[in-house]
């Protein structure tokens, strides 16, 4: 891969399609996972709309899937298969892929000053692996006996007994072998990422000026290593629960249709504790690439240093660490010895600390800047709204104490879609709009950018803040029918007032499609390498960037990522491959 | 105005931006201290020391909230540009990152130390030596609840004599102790200002006894026998919810807790569900 001028012509299929070319897999993660997302969003839009009139008959719904709406209202099991489906492929097919796979391609080797990733064929079979996890969990939804409804975290021994209902056998199954073959999709990527950051940094670019993207992408990548391989192994002892005859997560006596069945010496709670250890760091893993992106973009449209660089390089550091010992927070009320409960409290407001710290940096990074408003710099503004909206929330769920009232209401269905999906979703519109250029040489329409954020500012508010006050007033999550309970009647306006911003939010997803796939297409053309004034090495490349990313010389890196404004010199940027003549001492 | 000092322009933008968190400020007050919507009515007596938790995190919470929400939109408004204005050139500060870093251990610390004082309160003491059991059973998608009778022994259940009306698998042939006891299918009975300690099993899989007004939820899981108490000291008729989700019935499993506002009105429910049995 060092020899960029030897690269050969290649046709459309090699070029666009099986291409080992780490900018088109990147693109072509992103697409598929925007793909998903419409599935996703589609979905919980279902969802919202049974939330809000439980009892109503949809016959125009019925016509459309007579299984799902027979005879008229939304059936129970397909509302619960709806919350599993949904959950379940925006945590991994959307936000790992987009994060993960796609920017994470895209970006590696453009802003370290690669060529490309160091496995390129890995590469490219990670994605193709990635594409046929999507096709399986996406046939989830059409088997016989429907999708399966264990909910995204799949909690055994609902997930583990086929005889449990029609949806949890097929159904269930296809989940399984999607989460393996994503996982190992993952694990092929994750390597490769370590690898190429750790080896392939062009000269000059130090650990210490990396921009914060690729730090976040490294420890994303670490996270990863560690943390799939776990749910890898217990999704493959739960195939052997349900097929194999073992009871890894099954006890001694459990009944069905007054019949013992013939498990022994399993424990439900096996699952969750591997479920969780992997799923605490995978709610970083998703968030960090977020974190650092949106404070690469916050700082070029601020026209400022990031503050304290070290800090949040360290914090981040911290951040992963500690991710690894916060899982039993899922489990206070889960029947896990209470002292452990002690435990799991003091780590996870530990963690609290870090992100507390990078808050402050975010706002030391706005407080004497000069902002210029385009639709990337609004949306990494966005960003910052929502992460502190959403992670202030999680010291409630944190505080065991606090925590029996709140797990499993939908307080906590507000705190991890705000900190760990609409946060990290406007970090990547922001990395979209900004990137565009470089992937398609176009711009986005900035005016149809803008108006997708003031909508979408909004709109997610609107959704995801009244849930809070939904479950301080006790509606749990998952529940079909919430006005069934005398004690949550009172407050069904309140959903009634979700499910209308839910959708006008989703129709604001139109306009970003549109502007995006027109963009590609007929967008205005980026004549220059660098229209934001960005000082990484990706915007030394022409839009959009070619095979080989740089020309023959490779560049060579003299300073830090963020030096914006620095007084003396002659623009308010200063490139990292600028000399060292005017730079700020950094 | 080059060199980043002094205010930089207001710009549309900003300015929407500022407002927006402004109005996002008030909202959340209005939602927090006016209170539209609020936690169920308290019927329970550990239930006041968890919302007083629950206070004290939102209080700390609260004024990071409007602090740093109010600066963003502040920042915003004040420090936007039109075109090539230079921001200020500073990037650390390790004193006041120092300081942050302190303050902001320092107040998750005492809140850590208050949480973990109701914690050990609820699961850490023993129920009082007068506490009534009550032995609760979920499955697939009800609630079963199993009083020990006058002899106040709970009788032997055994697994293998589980039918359609022997719910629990209660051996009243085999075990004398079993005669007496009392069982209730959805309904459940405790008297007022009397602990109880709940003792939970589920047949199938993981279920959640959840009484939102008594600040109450613990898994109920296969294989596992698990005890918690409480205090009820509130008389009403109030709703059992299963909280974790355990199939296509999950939303409509649910039970009634009638709180009985005194001892003899409870023992006179116990009589007429066992003259029933």
């Amino acid at each position: 891969m060092q020899d960029s001028h030897a690269h050969p012509q290649l046709g459309f299929w090699r070029k666009y399609v099986f291409s080992t070319d780490h900018k088109v897999i990147g693109l072509q993660y992103l697409i598929t996972a925007m793909s998903m997302a419409i599935v996703g969003g589609i979905l919980s839009l279902l969802m919202r709309l049974q939330l809000a009139w439980p009892a109503e008959l949809w016959p125009s719904l019925e016509r459309l899937m007579p299984v799902a709406f027979e005879g008229g209202p939304m059936k129970p099991e397909f509302y619960i298969s709806l919350v599993t489906m949904h959950g379940t492929i925006m945590v991994f097919f959307l936000f790992t892929a987009v994060l993960t796979g796609g920017f994470r391609n895209f970006l590696i080797p453009l802003q370290i000053g690669a060529r490309d990733m160091a496995f390129p064929f890995l590469n490219a079979l990670s994605y193709w692996v990635f594409l046929l996890s999507c096709i399986v969990i996406f046939s989830a939804l059409f088997v016989t006996g429907g999708a399966p409804y264990g909910g995204w975290t799949a909690y055994a021994p609902l997930s583990a007994l086929t005889a449990i209902g029609s949806n949890q056998d097929v159904g269930m199954t296809l989940w399984l072998a999607a989460i393996a073959l994503f996982t190992a999709s993952g694990l092929m990527g994750g390597l490769n990422y370590i690898t190429t950051i750790l080896t392939m940094r062009t000269k000059g670019l130090s650990m210490m000026r990396l921009p914060l993207t690729q730090w976040s992408l490294l420890i994303t990548a670490i996270l990863g290593l560690l943390a799939f391989p776990v749910l890898l192994a217990a999704a493959i002892l739960l195939v052997f629960d349900r097929t194999g005859g073992t009871s890894f997560f099954v006890p001694a006596g459990v009944i069905m249709n007054y019949q013992e069945l013939s498990y022994s010496g399993g424990h439900p709670l096996l699952w969750q504790h591997l479920f969780w250890f992997f799923g605490h760091p995978e709610v970083y893993i998703v968030i960090l690439p977020a974190m650092g992106m949106a404070s690469d973009i916050l700082s070029a449209f601020c026209r400022k240093p990031i503050f304290s660089y070290r800090m949040m390089v360290y914090s981040m550091v911290a951040i992963a660490a500690l991710s690894f010992v916060v899982w039993g927070h899922h489990m206070f009320v889960s029947g896990m010895s209470p002292f452990l409960g002690s435990v799991f409290t003091l780590t996870t407001l530990l963690i609290a600390v870090p992100s507390a710290i990078k808050t402050f940096n975010w706002l030391g990074t706005v407080w004497g800047a000069r902002i210029r408003f385009t639709s990337a710099g609004l949306f990494a503004i966005g960003f910052v709204s929502l992460f502190v909206s959403g992670g202030l929330s999680g010291i409630f769920l944190g505080t065991s104490a606090a925590d029996i009232e709140l797990q499993d209401t939908y307080f906590v269905v507000a705190h991890f879609h705000l900190v760990m999906a609409i946060a990290p979703l406007f970090a990547a519109f922001g990395g979209l709009y900004y990137w565009f250029p470089k992937m398609f040489g176009r711009f986005m329409n900035e005016t149809l950018g803008k108006i997708h954020f003031w909508l979408s500012f909004i709109g997610v508010y609107a959704v995801f803040f009244p849930m809070h006050v939904l479950g301080i007033g006790g509606q749990m999550r998952r529940i079909y029918d919430p006005t069934s309970y005398n004690f949550l009647v009172e407050q069904q306006p309140v959903n009634v007032f979700i499910t209308i911003a839910a959708f006008v939010l989703g129709a604001t997803q139109l306009i970003f499609l549109a502007n995006f796939f027109v963009s590609i297409f007929a967008g205005k053309r980026a004549t220059e390498n660098n229209p934001w004034k960005a000082t990484t090495l990706e915007w030394q490349t022409p839009c959009p960037t070619g095979h080989g990313n740089f020309g023959p010389e490779l560049p060579t890196v003299h300073r830090w990522a963020f030096d914006y404004s620095v007084p003396g010199a002659p623009d308010d940027f200063v490139p990292q491959t600028a000399p060292a003549v005017v730079a700020a001492k950094h | 105005m080059a060199d980043g000092k002094g205010p930089g322009r207001m710009t549309l933008n900003g300015l929407v931006f500022g407002v927006l968190m402004a109005v996002l400020i008030i909202v959340s007050l209005w939602l927090f201290i006016g209170r539209p919507y609020w936690f169920p009515d308290l019927a329970s007596v550990h239930g006041a020391d968890i919302d007083s938790v629950f206070m004290a995190v939102l209080v700390v919470t609260g004024v990071a909230f409007v602090v740093v929400q109010g600066l963003l939109g502040f920042f915003a408004a004040r420090y936007g540009a039109q075109g090539g204005e230079r921001a200020a050139y500073w990037h650390d500060n390790p004193k006041a990152e120092a300081f942050l870093l302190i303050v902001t251990a320092v107040i998750l610390t005492v809140l850590v130390f208050m949480g973990q004082r109701v914690w050990a309160s609820i699961y850490f003491t023993d129920a009082p030596a007068d506490a009534l059991e009550v032995r609760v059973t979920a499955e697939q998608f009800q609630w079963s609840f199993h009083y020990p009778g006058p002899d106040g022994v709970f009788g032997r259940t055994d697994n293998k004599l589980i039918t359609a009306t022997n719910n629990i698998g209660l051996d009243r042939e085999g075990d004398p102790a079993a005669k007496d006891d009392i069982f209730s299918l959805n309904v459940m009975h405790l008297p007022a200002n009397r602990p109880v300690k709940v003792r939970l099993r589920s047949k199938d899989v993981i279920h959640s006894f959840f009484l939102p007004h008594h600040r109450v939820k613990q898994d109920a899981v296969p294989g596992m026998a698990i005890q918690i108490w409480f205090t009820p000291n509130r008389p009403g008729q109030y709703e059992l919810a299963c909280a974790e989700l355990c199939g296509l019935g999950h939303y409509r499993m649910k039970a009634t807790l009638v709180v009985d506002p005194s001892q003899e009105e409870y023992n006179k429910w116990l009589q007429e569900t066992a003259a029933q049995q």
